[in-house]
């Protein structure tokens, strides 16, 4: 016994001394952990900045990205990756960073256009020539009609669809909780299935095809046109709907551990340039740019939209209200 | 008593090191992040209507896969051990497939497959049998990845039963019911419960797959994974840690009741065994 816990602890320390060994990432070196699709953005963002960084510096920069579904990826931020900077989907998200100290609480101010760099919104994907004439959102709402969204309490596109319905019902005439309640809880009954992911979702409606509409990202209608062709589908902009922000932030600690803050500021920062929004742009996320989003005009249709923060008071009240345990939707589903 | 091979100490040393790191320490980490939680918190997480319909949802599906595993896998270890025909070992290694394929992929294939429009649910909707996004697309998800268990746990054991055994079976006068009921079966049976078991604890914890198929609609086809997901969603580590912990013990007490069954069938067969000596 004693033989092998001294080969245990042998062990051990040969292992830490591999791990040790591995130098500490060089200075000019960034780690941006992202959520999911954000991967065609950055990856055509990062050799832009790389270029704008040496041209200003003289220095080469390495860029690191880091993609996955963002709640995963900022738990793995608040267990010890070390990300320089995070680019979110979610203020929630940013938000849980806020509260591990991690990120600073006025982090939306730090940067133009509350953090987020471009929006987007929710939009309704139809069959090709609209046949059952969906239009608004109360045509997804009749009965008959099947709407296909992911699962609002484990994904952002869900929660994303949930609030757009909510918000639309809340300002219409007479609108108040109670009828925001009952209308998106008449939406979630014309669902037959809440898909996995916004991916997922995509499939079960353009491929397995099930469902009237699809209540997805304007950006990713783009995605599907690429995936399966402009003429399977169209795209309804609904009367109302909701702007989606992508929150980015600094995270304190790891670029004073570092020293790249400079860094992490100037690669948030030209998210905001001229190339930066029109990279954005390009692939169908709309810039803050008032000009850029004028010449790219006919990819953004003009939507009337409302902010989280202007409905619902921000994320860290929406969050609880509608999709904690004993929220919104899980009373929609206690009532039956 | 003196063994023949040296290292008893070491290799109980090795196995406890072993067994802890990778078993008991993430286990007891779980049951530690769930005692901050009270008893009566616990139990609200723990029993919502939501979770409780998980939990059948869950377990029973994966009750439905293993026993239809059992059956299917028998014949399919059977077929595999004692006929010879051409193809048999491609057949063979098809079986380890659900083991190596992401269970993402399998799920959204046997999605796509069992869905409204795909190649087999085309055929069963007409008939009114729905299977993709629908607790039954649950079953079948969970009978496909824990095929390979009942199989390959089956297989070496039939093929130690020898055909003599068969023949004197025969000769002595058993019908072929009685020679497999009386003859072969008892001699499968400990196995089978091991494969039953292995392929219900697999089922139990899968999630990449069944996600994809389940539809996910609260109350019907949510099973308590998707749960334990959709806290951790919310940052409710402590939540999700007491639905973990609620499953542990539900399969931790089945397991232990199939153990107990296994002992003692297998004490009984060891008995007769001895009598007949």
């Amino acid at each position: 016994m004693s033989r092998l816990i001294r080969d245990f602890l042998l062990g051990l320390v040969v292992a830490g001394a591999v791990a040790a060994s591995v130098p500490a990432f060089a200075e000019s070196s960034l780690l941006n952990v992202s959520y999911d699709v954000a991967r065609d953005f950055y990856k055509d963002y990062n050799p832009m900045f790389q270029k704008h960084w040496k041209a200003k510096t003289g220095e080469a920069v390495e860029l690191k990205q880091s993609h996955a579904g963002s709640s995963k990826q900022v738990r793995a931020v608040a267990d010890g990756l070390e990300a320089d900077v995070v680019t979110m989907n979610q203020a929630s998200d940013v938000d849980f960073l806020v509260e591990k100290g991690l990120v600073i609480k006025d982090y939306a101010k730090k940067f133009p256009n509350n953090a987020s760099p471009y929006t987007s919104t929710m939009v309704f994907i139809v069959r090709k020539g609209n046949p059952k004439a969906l239009q608004d959102w109360p045509d997804l709402v009749k009965p008959g009609v099947q709407v296909i969204l992911p699962h609002p309490k484990s994904t952002g596109n869900g929660r994303y669809s949930y609030l757009a319905a909510w918000g639309f019902a809340l300002k219409q005439p007479g609108g108040n909780d109670k009828t925001a309640q009952e209308f998106v809880s008449k939406l979630l009954r014309n669902a037959p299935l809440f898909a996995a992911g916004g991916r997922d979702a995509t499939t079960t409606f353009m491929q397995r095809k099930i469902g009237d509409v699809l209540i997805s990202f304007e950006s990713e209608a783009e995605l599907i046109a690429k995936e399966f062709g402009k003429g399977e589908f169209d795209v309804v902009y609904p009367s109302l709907s909701i702007l989606t922000e992508f929150p980015v932030a600094i995270v304190e600690k790891v670029v004073d551990k570092r020293g790249t803050r400079k860094l992490a500021q100037e690669y948030l920062d030209y998210l905001w340039s001229k190339e930066g929004q029109e990279n954005a742009a390009q692939n169908y996320l709309r810039p803050r740019d008032a000009e850029l989003l004028k010449k790219f005009a006919a990819q953004f249709p003009a939507i009337k939209t409302f902010t989280v923060d202007e409905v619902f008071g921000g994320w860290p009240k929406a969050y609880p209200a509608h999709f904690k345990d004993g929220g919104t939707f899980d009373q929609i589903y206690q009532s039956k | 008593m003196k063994r023949v091979l040296p290292g008893f100490g070491l290799s109980l040393g090795c196995t406890l090191v072993y067994l802890s790191l990778l078993i008991l320490l993430p286990l007891s980490g779980l049951a530690f992040k769930s005692s901050s939680l009270d008893l009566s918190q616990f139990w609200n997480i723990a029993s919502g209507e939501r979770a409780l319909a998980s939990y059948r949802v869950t377990f029973g599906a994966s009750l439905l896969a293993a026993m239809i595993n059992a059956v299917f896998g028998l014949i399919v270890a059977w077929v595999l051990v004692r006929y010879s025909f051409p193809g048999k070992r491609l057949l063979d290694s098809l079986v380890d497939l659900p083991f190596a394929l992401p269970t993402a992929v399998a799920g959204i294939t046997l999605a796509t497959l069992y869905a409204g429009n795909g190649w087999i649910g085309r055929h069963l909707e007409p008939i009114g049998i729905k299977v993709a996004f629908t607790p039954l697309g649950i079953v079948v998800a969970l009978t496909f990845i824990s095929l390979p268990f009942v199989v390959r746990t089956l297989q070496p054991v039939i093929e130690d039963i020898e055909p003599e055994i068969e023949e004197a079976a025969a000769s002595l006068g058993a019908s072929r019911l009685q020679t497999f009921l009386r003859v072969i079966f008892p001699g499968i049976f400990p196995a089978l419960l091991t494969g039953f078991t292995l392929a219900f604890s697999r089922a139990i914890g899968e999630y990449g797959s069944v996600i994809f198929i389940a539809g996910n609609m609260p109350l019907i086809s949510e099973i308590t994974p998707l749960l334990i997901i959709s806290k951790l969603e919310q940052y409710d580590v402590v939540g999700a840690t007491a639905l973990a912990c609620v499953m542990l013990v539900i399969s931790f007490v089945l397991l232990l009741g199939v153990n107990a069954l296994q002992w003692w069938t297998a004490n009984r067969h060891h008995g007769t065994e001895r009598v007949s000596l």
